[in-house]
């Protein structure tokens, strides 16, 4: 059973790896890439936990297999800043606490940028069903919310 | 241990021959159904075919005939169309059904179909809109309409080594409008407990001239309830007719008890969805 | 206390391990590898009750990958005692809950560990393992626990506290708690409500499985990476399960992704080590989820009965409650907890309360946030709200009438200080929620609740460098928040601005012995050592600049982080926290604070819950669209984490109502253990959380700091149960109200899901 070798691009940068052809594009991540801020909650696509953007499509990366990502175009939580500088949604989830023990942080975050990118305005609902899938035990969501729509509304400022 | 393949075609004629020349491979569409049953080892293929890389399988064509989806386009692309939104409302309200965002990303009609599970969020709405399926295989290319596609929980009436190239839907006539609704829990992601697809299309005099009514998840296959649309028809799809409808949807049901809801439940509650997806297929309807 | 001003204590910094959490840098127990690694993997029951007959390996150790087999045969038998937490637990149930060795008590159940080289390998090798089982009938129920001829799960199980018990039983204990004279104070009442409620086995649904990496050296130490609420807890357990010292086992808490009260008991830790000692190799197991659900450590489903009695005028004169809960294989489930709490809100002059500890082939309940007074709150706040409506009385004010102030009598003995029940109460019924008029199908209800909160053991230390930043470090790992407030107790007492504070968790090598992060008394009792320690540090400084001043330490005044000469001291200028690290080598040398203590029990928190909740009559569906939480949090010294950890446990509260619960099938095997149809309440399922923070200060720290984590998931259930009552007009005894549930009460239906009742019909078919 020889590996396959994917080549891809995760975080705008080449990336290639050796990989079982049954094994997820998380545990790849994880596991052959060094990149652990996607985390395993379920395994089952139920918890949003391994939210990446394929292609710029928010997707369960445990539900992706390795093999499928190669010549497209991975991006996760490590790629979000900008070089030193935070992604807003990062400073916004800190300023406004939405994180407790932040193990759903990352797939929140990267799930909240693939809403913003297509709708720049939300509404409360319209951001709690986006984020319907990712699930978080800490903090009942009220401030994740709050830190996304606060996020919205300071990228839609600068971006005028 | 196992030992799996993993392949990715580039033309229908590449996959036929793929799944012919292995009886164990099987089609990976978006992998939502697929990946969770092969790691809870329910499904052990020898090899994942992914259609994803085949142009056929995806996208999504819109012209005088109709719609035309590639089985393996992924359930957000679909949603994100306008004017598909625009002609099948109801059936982009199920399709937007299926899952998290997240799994949105990946997960396509063709696989929520080829799943064939008795509570599959778009097989109501496909069946109202009278699609059919595009089937390819060792024998050449076959059409099925959707209503003969599922058989029984997690079968199809595929034939060993076939698989679902695309669905065609026809363009909605005038007056022509469908709704989809589902019934869970929480307000997302849980699996349809009941659902309701109806279309229904209006006279001139506003009366109704055509109907079908589908219900999931409450009999081995969604069922297509002939006398639910035989109420709607000729009525001016009032309360009264609405109500009959549901009361045929809740007779015809056939429902089991499982962790997600029980006989009595699905057999009620079946009914209050075709009541307002009836009645919101109406209002569009009108609304044209 | 409650007058004094902060400067730093009150305020909402960053917390400081936020950028590691939002950038992914942070690691939690499955972010860790060590070179020559194996992957470890759990062979589980798959029966719910039986005897092991045999357990043949051999097939396993063969599989090429393999490289360590182990089973209960590589773990000493042992019947000691060991302190964990709160209490002292039996140590051979620890270790049998690790590794069945005569019998499995639950579907899941570890028979065996299997380590490889690789994830399938190892796999491969459990699916190896061959063992023999002689299946028995498991007991699912409270019913049939208690049944004539029940199962028996353990031979030598006599009931604890029961008079002239003898025979095997599955009651491990009873317990009892009484007040004057229950006859007469019911013969006094106008109006007696008794009703019967059961809660389901509900999940504390951490997002993040179990997961640990281990090593053992030659030397006969191990190491032990892992996700834990406590490293002292996980070490003691290690070494005592294993037979090991405490001092040849070293632990190193990851960030830790949720616990809840479910990471103290371990499920892995001893197995990796114990693969590890024979595979010569280190070992990383991490959990599924699925194995989280099935064979970690649930809460308890309950059965009480609730009866109260209350004078025309609203006044409680009388309570009688039996209170069963389930531990689920082996004894210890909070009923103790339950009891104690049931009535500790109210006045009551006379009360009995008993309460039983059930086993049933269900996995070993764990803590779960304030274990045992959530279900205790649902039965009885559900039944004053019954008496209210009897009584014409408004909720909250038949609440107020009872509630307990400063000087009571707590039902478990000593009186209550400083409490903060009735403003919460009053400051309810002032807010607008209570007085916003409802839309159709919707329904209103207001619930209280209690905890204890707890003291314990704490230890810290506090590190000045010379350019005046600081770092402080405790055993406790962070879940909520601790960190950060912390950091601001050092500020507050030194002055040092609180981005120059580092504070951090320790392993069991480098931080003084610190009980585990639960029980509410992080913030409380930690944060009492983390003040010491400053203080020291503070002295310290004192002393330093006395020495610089060539004058009395005495005279040496603090005041805004310097130290301030005595008045007429020659050439003497107030020198900050940086001139006096600065100088730091020249005037002694280190500078480092430390503090350990035991903690009193930290203060008694309240809270008080309304909720609306609009019902879809048709369906059955209901959702929360709107909720307020008002609870007495002492002194919040991170505002936001004490918000977030009443929105959170609200939330918690709120699913245990409303959709959450274990669903077993006639053979003991749990249907559900999965995200999909274990339902927790996702972003879309809830409304904004309002939360109402006032201050009672705690006089047993220095700050008034009171526990906060535990008591917003003690009223949900009732407040929740309230508002479908007001909704529907249906009194709900049976959780969670589920949709099919509420429907076929709406409708008149007998009730569809599976009760006691019906699982005993099954059973009696089968």
């Amino acid at each position: 059973m020889a590996k396959l070798h994917v080549h891809t691009t995760v975080n705008g940068e080449a990336a290639e790896f050796l990989c079982e052809p049954h094994e997820t594009l998380l545990a790849a991540l994880r596991n052959e890439l060094g990149l652990t801020g996607t985390k395993e909650g379920c395994a089952t696509g139920d918890c949003g936990a391994c939210s990446i953007l394929l292609d710029g499509r928010l997707v369960p990366s445990c539900l992706v297999l390795a093999a499928e990502s190669q010549d497209r175009a991975v991006t996760t939580i490590e790629g979000l800043a900008l070089g030193d500088a935070l992604h807003p949604l990062q400073r916004k989830f800190l300023e406004h606490a939405a994180l407790q023990c932040g193990i759903c942080t990352p797939g929140f975050i990267v799930a909240a940028k693939a809403l913003l990118d297509r709708q720049p305005e939300p509404t409360e609902q319209e951001a709690r069903f986006w984020l319907a899938g990712n699930l978080c035990r800490c903090t009942g969501y009220d401030k994740i919310i709050r830190a996304v729509l606060d996020t919205a509304a300071e990228m839609r400022k600068t971006a005028v | 241990m196992q030992v799996i393949r993993y392949e990715a075609p580039r033309s229908v004629t590449d996959a036929v021959r793929l799944m012919q020349a292995d009886p164990g491979a099987q089609i990976l569409a978006g992998g939502t159904d697929l990946l969770v049953q092969f790691r809870a080892g329910l499904r052990r293929p020898t090899a994942f075919i992914d259609i994803k890389r085949i142009p056929e399988l995806v996208g999504i064509t819109l012209d005088d005939g109709g719609l035309r989806l590639g089985a393996a386009t992924a359930a957000a692309v679909i949603c994100e169309h306008a004017e598909v939104k625009r002609l099948w409302p109801g059936l982009v309200e199920a399709v937007r059904l299926i899952g998290s965002t997240q799994i949105q990303g990946r997960g396509t009609v063709g696989g929520n179909l080829c799943n064939a599970s008795p509570a599959a969020d778009t097989t109501c709405a496909l069946i109202v809109n009278r699609a059919t399926c595009a089937i390819a295989g060792p024998a050449g290319e076959r059409v099925l309409p959707v209503d003969e596609f599922c058989t029984g929980p997690g079968k199809t009436a595929l034939r060993a080594g076939e698989f679902l190239v695309a669905l065609h839907i026809p363009r909605p006539g005038p007056r022509t409008a469908d709704a989809y609704l589902r019934l869970i829990p929480r307000s997302e992601m849980d699996i349809a407990v009941v659902s309701a697809g109806v279309s229904v299309t209006l006279a001139p005099d506003g009366t109704c001239s055509a109907a079908r009514v589908a219900i999931g998840a409450v009999a081995p296959t969604a069922l297509l309830v002939a006398e639910a649309a035989g109420a709607l028809v000729g009525s001016r799809l009032d309360e009264t007719a609405l109500s009959r409808a549901g009361a045929a949807a809740s007779a015809a049901a056939k429902p089991i008890d499982d962790k997600r809801g029980t006989v009595a439940y699905r057999r009620t509650t079946a009914g209050v969805l075709t009541r307002r997806a009836a009645r919101t297929a109406a209002a569009r309807a009108r609304g044209h | 206390m409650s007058d004094r001003t902060f400067t730093y204590v009150g305020t909402r910094p960053v917390r400081h391990d936020g950028m590691d959490k939002v950038t992914g840098r942070a690691n939690y127990g499955a972010d860790f590898s060590l070179p020559g690694m194996l992957h470890g993997v759990v062979v589980r029951s798959p029966h719910a009750h039986a005897r092991i007959v045999s357990i043949d390996t051999h097939e396993a150790e063969a599989v090429p990958g393999v490289l360590a087999v182990v089973t209960a045969r590589d773990i000493p038998e042992t019947r000691a005692k060991l302190m964990l937490g709160e209490g002292a637990l039996d140590l051979r149930d620890i270790s049998e809950n690790l590794l069945a060795r005569t019998k499995v008590l639950y579907h899941g159940h570890t028979v065996a560990a299997v380590a490889a080289t690789t994830l399938d390998a190892a796999r491969e090798g459990a699916a190896r393992v061959k063992v023999t089982y002689e299946v028995l009938e498991p007991v699912m129920t409270i019913e049939q626990a208690l049944a004539a001829n029940a199962p028996i799960l353990h031979s030598d199980m006599i009931t604890k506290g029961q008079h002239g018990a003898k025979a095997p039983s599955n009651v491990a204990a009873r317990m009892e708690l009484k007040r004057g004279d229950v006859g007469n104070g019911f013969t006094q009442a106008d109006v007696v409500v008794e009703r019967e409620f059961r809660t389901p086995t509900v999940h504390q649904g951490y997002i993040e499985p179990h997961a640990c990496v281990a090593r053992w050296g030659e030397d006969g130490r191990a190491f032990v990476w892992c996700s834990t609420q406590g490293p002292f807890a996980v070490r003691d357990q290690c070494a005592a399960v294993l037979g090991m010292d405490a001092a040849q086992v070293k632990v190193i808490p990851s960030e830790i992704g949720g616990g809840f009260g479910g990471k103290i008991v371990v499920y892995l830790e001893p197995l990796a080590v114990a693969l590890s000692r024979k595979a010569r190799r280190p070992v990383k197991m991490v959990m599924g989820r699925e194995e989280v659900f099935r064979a970690t450590g649930p809460t308890s489903g309950t059965r009480i009965r609730m009866k109260l009695g209350a004078t025309r005028d609203g006044t409680f004169v009388a309570a009688d409650a039996s209170l069963y809960y389930e531990a689920g294989a082996y004894r210890g489930s909070p009923a103790g907890a339950g009891m104690m709490c049931l009535v500790a809100p109210y006045r009551i002059p006379n009360f009995v309360i008993e309460a039983f500890d059930v086993v049933v082939n269900k996995p070993k309940v764990a803590a779960y946030r304030a274990p045992g007074s959530p279900t205790a709150s649902f039965a009885i706040e559900s039944v004053i709200d019954e008496l209210a409506r009897e009584l014409r009385l408004d909720p909250i004010d038949l609440r107020l009438k009872n509630a307990v102030v400063e000087g009571d009598a707590a039902p478990f003995g000593p009186a209550y200080g400083p409490i903060g029940l009735k403003a919460l109460l009053e400051a309810a019924r002032r807010h607008p929620h209570w007085k916003t008029p409802l839309a159709a199908n919707q329904g209103r209800g207001v619930a209280c609740g209690f905890w204890f909160n707890a003291g314990m053991n704490s230890s810290a230390t506090v590190t000045l460098n010379m350019d005046g930043s600081a770092a402080v470090v405790t055993g406790n790992p962070d879940i909520g928040g601790t960190r950060a407030a912390q950091a601001l107790m050092v500020s507050e007492e030194l002055g040092i601005p609180v981005e120059r504070i580092r504070p951090g968790v320790g392993d069991t090598d480098s931080s003084g012995y610190t009980d585990v992060t639960g029980g509410s008394r992080v913030c409380y009792a930690t944060g009492m050592a983390v003040i010491g320690a400053a203080q020291d540090v503070r002295e310290q400084l004192r002393a330093r600049a006395a020495k610089i001043w060539n004058v009395d330490v005495a005279s040496v005044t603090w005041e805004k982080g310097h130290a301030v000469p005595p008045k007429g001291a020659e050439k003497a200028e107030p020198l900050s926290v940086n001139d006096l690290a600065a100088k730091m080598t020249h005037t002694g040398g280190p500078i480092v604070g430390r503090a350990s203590l035991y903690a009193p029990m930290a203060g008694p928190g309240f809270g008080a819950h309304i909720c609306d909740l609009e019902v879809d009559p048709e369906t059955g569906r209901s959702r929360v669209v709107r909720y307020t939480a008002f609870q007495d949090v002492g002194k919040a010294v991170h505002p936001s984490f004490v918000e977030g950890q009443i929105q959170g446990g609200a939330a918690q509260g709120i699913g245990w109502a409303l959709n959450e619960e274990y669903v077993f099938d006639k053979n003991g095997v749990m249907e559900n253990a999965g995200f999909l149809d274990y339902r927790m309440p996702v972003a879309s399922d809830l409304p904004m959380i309002e939360t109402v923070l006032i201050e009672v200060a705690n006089p047993l720290h220095p700050y008034g700091v009171r526990g906060v984590g535990e008591v917003p998931i003690v009223p949900p259930l009732a407040a929740v149960a309230n508002a479908m009552r007001d909704a529907t007009g249906i009194r709900f005894t049976e959780l969670p109200l589920s949709p099919p549930r509420v429907l076929a009460a709406l409708n008149h239906e007998p009730t569809p899901v599976r009760t006691s009742d019906e699982l005993s019909a099954v059973k009696a078919d089968s």
